[in-house]
């Protein structure tokens, strides 16, 4: 409580960053949209920014938005922030409809993509600005300003102007001005897109400390998929005004449910085949080019007879080659410091992207022209819901 | 034997040694004659009111012929009583006109620049920037006809209060310009933070927009100042008897012999535009800095 | 395209946004009403009162009387013979139009051929050196007119500079008669307005992208073409507005003739303050004023139809 001062109520155990296994939590979501539809304009140039969007964010969560320019994640930031109500439906902020409360009402603060901090005061005073909006007493206001100068680091630099400081630290800046009001709900819009690797990086974990440390929920919105990956407790992976997939990080990663989720995070291999049959938990299927492989079942699809065609999403790193194999042939190497990616050409035109980490001597092991037989473990194969 | 720097080294002393062309040859900006053209002009420009200027200083009686350097034409300008009561009067019209046209500019600028669409906003628009598109002398005798009139209907007469409504309405798009400029230059997102911080929006007017819109509302008042301090046209058509203003008073003196008075006169009231111009810039600089 | 089925918003949320938007709105126009009531009250209404006068009598000692007459418009192209009433064509105001025009067509070409270079110069500096050309011309920009006619005047006068120069000199046995001609109208106008002209061209300019001009160079253009087929059309948004700045003010100008033309030439705007003064024709003069703003108004509609048109040729 001293360095951070928080309320007592946020400072709950956290649950696992695996995500996997959470604890039912009965409390009510920290966030939730219902039915949300976001239009903007009106006739022809009508653009549904947001179609029909529902879900729960969990008290003291790390949840990321996901997704490509224009899939409608900011604007459902900023429907939560205020900035924008949505054409239908309900915001509820701890149970609570908030869609009809100006931003200056609810209890949510936002870190913005350009920082926005206020050019004309000092540092001090654009981090003691909500407070002082909110009628804090003088003393006070500059001890929270201490601490939160503290917390990210910025100790005695109270007195600059945000134009004196590096992106990174106006970045600091305007977290530590978030962060002074104790919001129930953190939005993070873009926060690290303007800063170079090294720092991204640096800032990731401080940001994954700091929610961890105070308790508050964040919501985090990126179109950087390694960053929602390495940060979240979960993801929604969002496209064209909807969420394609809610869920851990592995979780999106090791089961995506539809062709978009599969090919934007990470690298997939589409593959058309045709069912052979049930065996077990999985189904074989084979396909043009002689693949045959143990497919995991998509939810809709386990009932998939035999003869139906199915699309097959598979991860190049799951692939095996074996030597002397007749399946395919190498017809691309490229080296990635860690692995060496190959493309792998098989009959009836299919071809497939495999990665295969490098030896310890850094060699890769095939070579263009080298003939390979492929090898898939069962269940590594991903049947796609359309 | 030679590594691949020292043969760089040698093609590096190749072009020391190669002869060096005229570099207006390879200025890609340059355009021959232009330079001389815009020297010229800025010469012709100013050298008529270098001469004013000069002979203003002209201890003799002739307005261009040179009797000696002396200051005696601005002692007696500013002993002249006609002189200090336009002066006043000038100064009575154009701090009223500045003041309310720069306030009623500020608020419209806020109303129609960055902000969601609203009906009638090109209409206002428009007629806020009216008076600058009808010539002076149809807005001057337009006025003046609208005050004949009411005067014969109404039998009201604002006094000075006729002048001052006429200059406050064609000072105010002057205002309205560098205000919605800068407006248009500010970072929106600041008054979203703002209100993300609890400020409500009156707040967030006076503590985020206000100071940072200060600089855009210096400029259009300098503007307003200048533009109604300087005019001459409407001035002469509406004024009645005895509001005199400092450029009717230089014209008036225009019929009489003319004596280096009106020289030192014509100097003090280019002073006041450039002191007018110089501010401006300097706010323009540190807003920018 | 429409999703099929949509949560309809609650009332709440309705009657809530509603109230919003009606706040907001009822803010917007607040704000912009002052300046909307102050203009269309001592801006528009007595342009409106001037129309109407225009249709009315002249009364004898100035003003109006109110009986409907279209004598004032008739008066602008013809005359009344004395004796027998008949109306006969008198092109006295057509020449002071066609002249004014004539000037301010004149004064703006030339204030184009000379601002033009003057702005490429200016928006070629190196940036230290542009911010003092920029307030070099800004003086004259916002310096008084009167004054600045006046300067002129006192210049080209028979007692004036040049000729005492040039009878110093010896070129010349008696002055050369500059003041109270056309010369001198014409000169005068160039002078008030030429910073008009510049400044907007400077402003286009300087927002330009050189690298455009680097690519024209790039394909072999020469530096001829180059300010043909590139700098010039992108300049052209300044130019219009420069052409504008320059030719409204032109036309309609009152300082300029009354110092430098002696009464002699008359200008439009001459033409009109007589009518309000020792003529005695507020009628005939706001007639001839609704003509000159006609004219204006025409010079305004083929400026958006330029820069419209372009904007749609640029998208479409």
């Amino acid at each position: 409580m001293a360095d951070v001062g928080i309320s007592p109520r946020f400072r709950r155990p956290c649950h696992d960053g695996a995500g996997v296994g959470v604890e039912d939590l009965a409390d009510i979501a920290a966030v939730e949209a219902r039915g949300v539809v976001k239009v903007f304009g009106g006739g022809h140039d009508a653009v549904r920014a947001l179609d029909n969007v529902s879900v729960a964010i969990r008290q003291n969560e790390f949840f990321t938005l996901l997704g490509p320019s224009g899939c409608g994640k900011t604007t459902l930031l900023r429907l939560i922030a205020g900035f924008e109500q949505p054409t239908a439906g309900e915001i509820l902020l701890n149970g609570n409809p908030v869609e009809h409360l100006p931003p200056y009402q609810r209890a949510v603060n936002t870190v913005f993509q350009s920082y926005a901090l206020f050019p004309h005061m000092s540092v001090a005073q654009n981090i003691s600005f909500g407070l002082e909006m909110r009628g804090t007493a003088r003393e006070k206001a500059a001890g929270v300003v201490e601490e939160m100068l503290g917390l990210v680091k910025l100790k005695g630099l109270g007195g600059r102007k945000p134009a004196q400081l590096s992106g990174g630290q106006q970045q600091r800046v305007a977290l530590a001005r978030a962060l002074a009001n104790h919001p129930e709900v953190l939005l993070l819009d873009e926060p690290l897109s303007a800063l170079d690797l090294k720092l991204r990086q640096e800032m990731r974990s401080e940001l994954k400390n700091l929610q961890r440390t105070t308790g508050i929920t964040f919501i985090f919105v990126t179109h950087d998929q390694e960053e929602a990956l390495t940060m979240s407790d979960r993801i929604a992976v969002m496209s064209k005004g909807q969420i394609q997939q809610l869920g851990a990080a592995i979780d999106i990663y090791e089961r995506p449910v539809n062709r978009f989720v599969a090919d934007f995070i990470g690298d997939t291999n589409f593959v058309e085949a045709t069912v052979a049959g049930r065996e077990g938990d999985y189904l074989r299927c084979r396909s043009a080019g002689g693949l045959d492989v143990l497919a995991s079942p998509a939810a809709n699809l386990s009932a998939a007879g035999a003869g139906a065609k199915v699309t097959l999403a598979l991860r190049p790193e799951k692939i095996t080659l074996k030597r002397g194999g007749e399946t395919g042939t190498v017809a691309q190497s490229v080296y990635v410091g860690t692995d060496t990616n190959y493309e792998v050409r098989l009959a009836d035109s299919l071809r497939l992207n495999v990665r295969v980490q490098n030896a310890v001597d850094g060699r890769a092991p095939f070579a263009v022209g080298d003939k390979v037989g492929i090898d898939v473990p069962a269940g590594a194969a991903r049947m796609l819901q359309d | 034997m030679a590594s691949p720097a020292i043969t760089d080294t040698a093609g590096l002393s190749d072009t020391i040694r190669a002869p060096q062309k005229p570099r207006k040859f390879l200025d890609l900006k340059y355009q021959p004659g232009f330079g001389t053209i815009a020297i010229c002009c800025m010469v012709l420009l100013y050298a008529p009111i270098l001469v004013l200027t000069i002979f203003s200083f002209n201890g003799g009686d002739s307005v261009t012929r040179w009797g000696g350097f002396g200051l005696n034409w601005y002692v007696t300008a500013f002993q002249n009583e006609g002189f200090h009561h336009a002066a006043l009067t000038t100064l009575k019209i154009t701090i009223t006109a500045t003041i309310v046209s720069t306030l009623v500019a500020t608020s419209a600028a806020l109303a129609t620049t960055r902000t969601r669409r609203w009906p009638g906003q090109n209409t206002a628009f428009v007629v806020i920037n009216l008076p600058l598109m009808v010539p002076e002398i149809i807005t001057a005798v337009a006025s003046l006809s609208f005050f004949a009139l009411i005067a014969s209907v109404a039998h009201i007469s604002f006094g000075l209060g006729n002048l001052i409504l006429v200059h406050t309405v064609f000072c105010i798009p002057f205002a309205y310009l560098p205000i919605r400029a800068r407006l248009e230059d500010m970072d929106l997102t600041l008054e979203q933070a703002a209100a993300d911080l609890y400020a409500t929006p009156w707040q967030a007017f006076r503590r985020v927009t206000l100071p940072l819109l200060m600089p855009g509302i210096s400029a259009g008042a300098a503007l307003a100042f200048i533009v109604s301090f300087d005019d001459f046209t409407i001035t002469q058509l509406v004024a009645g008897p005895g509001q005199t203003t400092l450029p009717l008073f230089i014209w008036d003196h225009t019929r009489l012999p003319l004596t280096p008075e009106i020289n030192a006169m014509s100097t003090i009231l280019l002073g006041v535009s450039i002191v007018f111009v110089t501010l401006s810039f300097v706010i323009a600089r540190r807003r920018k800095a | 395209m429409a999703a099929v089925d949509i949560p309809a918003p609650t009332e709440r949320a309705v009657a809530a946004q509603a109230f919003l938007r009606r706040r907001w709105l009822k803010s917007r126009y607040g704000l912009v009403a002052p300046a909307l009531i102050i203009i269309g009250l001592f801006g528009i209404l007595p342009l409106l009162i001037m129309v109407v006068y225009s249709f009315l009598e002249a009364g004898q000692y100035g003003g109006v009387v109110w009986n409907f007459s279209t004598d004032a418009y008739l008066s602008f192209l013809f005359q009344r013979d004395i004796f027998d009433g008949t109306l006969v064509f008198s092109p006295d105001y057509l020449v002071i139009y066609v002249r004014s025009i004539f000037l301010a067509v004149a004064t703006t070409v030339i204030c184009l051929a000379l601002g033009f270079p003057t702005a490429y110069f200016m928006a070629t500096r190196p940036p230290a050196q542009r911010t003092l050309w920029v307030f070099l011309i800004t003086i004259p920009f916002w310096s008084n007119l009167l004054v600045r006619t006046l300067a002129v005047m006192l210049i080209i006068r028979d007692e004036g500079v040049i000729n005492d120069i040039l009878l110093w000199l010896g070129l010349i046995d008696k002055p050369i008669v500059m003041l109270y001609t056309n010369f001198a109208v014409m000169l005068g106008l160039l002078y008030s307005f030429l910073p008009f002209m510049v400044l907007p061209i400077y402003a286009s300019l300087e927002k330009m992208d050189f690298r455009l001009v680097e690519a024209g160079f790039d394909l072999y253009a020469t530096r001829g073409k180059v300010l043909r087929r590139i700098i010039i059309p992108l300049a052209k948004p300044g130019i219009i507005a420069g052409c504008l700045l320059v030719f409204i003010p032109a036309i309609g100008a009152y300082v300029t003739p009354l110092i430098l033309g002696g009464g002699k030439h008359l200008m439009i705007g001459a033409l009109i303050a007589l009518q309000f003064g020792t003529s005695r024709n507020w009628p005939l003069g706001s007639a001839q004023a609704l003509i000159l703003m006609v004219g204006v108004l025409v010079a305004l509609l083929f400026y958006v139809r330029t820069t419209t048109g372009k904007a749609q040729a640029l998208h479409g």
